[in-house]
């Protein structure tokens, strides 16, 4: 079949939600994935021979992750799509992408683009967070998800968001030693938010019976310390509760994250514009309600607006939606879903706003604290780098390696534009600039593109 | 902490799959069918690798792909992510580079 070639970025709800779409219009799209298996990372799949039926694995949402996956499986095993796993989009110029995966590089044109790259944990250094035993919490609950792993004995969990709660219920249903609960979000914060949770009144009183169970583990207001560690690995955290009284819980492993940061290093290489959002306190990419942003170029789900995985759901159809209506083709009618995103944007910016970015912990790091795990680079650094470089993100990245190192800032970026713009009296951290992203937007053996030559 | 010598993970489930036996620094260990290269070494070992820029160690950070903290070496030269890359048999993994290495 020959028609217009759409390649999706990424398997997780959003992008088997738009490959869906196209297929239903008769379309063949290709899916690009970095995972084995179709699902993304909050419905991410373990490898065959793991046997825990998807109520264990996804509790409430077991329905969701079951439809999800079978919808995907179908179309690939029907040939109504193509499935590329275990690759990596790394690079993308002149209407082609450059994938990297098990049998080489490989580059793929397109006419049409979806870009459904999703999320990673926002993070906030805490002193002494680059040691042996510190996690994201995204990265502990992928390891009791898809490997039945507990990351620790005795494990604490700290940051803010809903992951912070969830996790914290998952491990303790799994039979993890959870140790203690800390949430830097003042619990005054949390009620203010509520009229707009109270919009999806069956999310919220989850998260609360949740946290109710949580008992006397939870803390919230709490201010992190530091991070104390041996030789091999974390030791204990040390914070302050809500009381201003200094706490320090032993521990082996520390879960830490603030919500979550959109992907789009993709969306810029593709050359959509970015807007600074003081609600999530990061750049977000600029669509329109489709999730159009330019040139044959689509966003949809968390990449493009933090709604989680329904409304990553919902953002994969309207992506595809549009893409069909710009083709001349015809599609489904959005009009229901983009309400149900209305609804859900609500929601998600009184989470947001409820568990906020805690600049002031980041503006109050000690000169010595690393900033960038990656190459070591510490608060102190980024501070001087900026007094004499100038408070421009991307200066201070090539004049003092923040943001230089192998994640390519994705997880010290966001702290790092505090630092500069509270170190040069700047009213917030998107006046410190967007750090620009470079290809490629994963590390890639020199070998991979030799060998086309 | 007591107990850091097995690893710093702990398995809460699905520990019925076949053992898969790999060499870590040299030494022979058991893993199981399915595991990751970071659970398969991190059930073993408290660490994947000296970091390059810090006296400390690093066990991995984000297990999604993103933070490149889990490269791993390999006895014949080519390192690997950890966090998404099976574990197989006969794998040689190193948590420091070869004396013998320039």
């Amino acid at each position: 079949m020959t028609g217009p070639q759409i390649v999706i970025v990424g398997a997780g709800p959003a992008g088997i939600r738009a490959a869906e779409t196209l297929a239903a219009a008769g379309l063949r799209p290709t899916v690009i994935d970095e995972g084995a298996r179709a699902g993304g990372q909050i419905y991410r799949r373990p490898p065959d021979g793991f046997t825990r039926p998807p109520e264990t694995l996804y509790g409430s949402q077991a329905a969701k992750a079951v439809a999800l996956h079978t919808a995907f499986d179908r179309l690939a095993a029907a040939g109504r799509i193509v499935h590329l796993p275990r690759h990596s989009v790394v690079a993308l110029a002149g209407g082609v992408l450059h994938a990297v995966g098990d049998g080489g590089s490989r580059r793929i044109g397109y006419d049409r683009l979806i870009l459904a790259t999703g999320a990673t944990d926002r993070l906030a250094p805490v002193p002494g967070w680059q040691a042996p035993g510190v996690y994201s919490l995204g990265a502990m609950q992928i390891a009791l998800k898809a490997q039945g792993i507990a990351m620790g004995r005795r494990i604490v969990l700290a940051g803010s968001g809903p992951l912070l709660t969830l996790l914290a219920t998952q491990l303790l249903k799994a039979g993890a030693g959870v140790a203690a609960v800390l949430d830097t979000a003042a619990l005054r914060g949390q009620l203010a938010a509520f009229p707009d949770l109270a919009v999806r009144p069956s999310f919220a009183l989850q998260g609360l019976a949740m946290r109710a169970r949580l008992g006397r583990l939870y803390h919230a207001g709490v201010a992190l310390e530091a991070i104390e560690a041996s030789s091999t690995g974390v030791t204990a955290v040390r914070w302050k509760d809500a009381g201003g009284r200094t706490r320090r819980t032993a521990c082996d492993a520390v879960g830490l994250g603030w919500h979550l940061r959109a992907e789009c290093q993709l969306a810029d290489l593709a050359g959509c514009r970015f807007a600074y959002d003081t609600t999530w306190a990061q750049w977000l990419p600029c669509a329109d309600r489709m999730g159009r942003a330019g040139d044959a170029v689509y966003l949809a789900g968390d990449g493009l607006r933090l709604l989680g995985a329904d409304g990553a759901e919902v953002a994969g159809r309207l992506a595809a939606s549009a893409c069909l209506s710009d083709l001349g083709l015809p599609g489904p009618d959005g009009t229901a879903d983009l309400k149900r995103l209305d609804r859900l944007d609500r929601f998600a910016r009184g989470i947001a706003r409820a568990f906020p970015w805690p600049a002031d912990q980041v503006r109050a790091l000690p000169d010595d604290a690393v900033l960038c795990r990656c190459e070591g680079v510490t608060a102190g650094s980024v501070r001087q780098t900026a007094a004499y470089g100038g408070a421009e993100a991307n200066r201070v990245k090539s004049l003092g390696r923040a943001g230089m190192g192998r994640c390519q800032g994705r997880y010290c970026q966001i702290a790092a534009s505090d630092l500069i713009a509270s170190a040069s009296g700047l009213a917030h951290a998107g006046e410190a600039g967007r750090l620009r992203a470079q290809a490629p937007i994963r590390p890639t053996a020199i070998g991979e593109w030799l060998e086309q030559e | 902490m007591s107990g850091m010598a097995g690893g710093r993970l702990v398995r809460l489930a699905e520990t019925g799959r076949a053992p898969v036996r790999f060499l870590l620094d040299g030494v022979e260990r058991v893993a199981l069918a399915g595991d990751t290269v970071l659970t398969a070494v991190l059930t073993n070992a408290p660490a994947l690798r000296q970091a390059e820029f810090g006296p400390e160690q690093r066990a991995g950070f984000c297990l999604m792909g993103a933070c490149q903290d889990c490269w791993i070496w390999q006895e014949q030269g080519p390192r690997i992510r950890a966090c998404s890359t099976p574990v197989a048999d006969g794998m040689r993994l190193l948590t420091r580079t070869r004396e013998d290495w320039p």
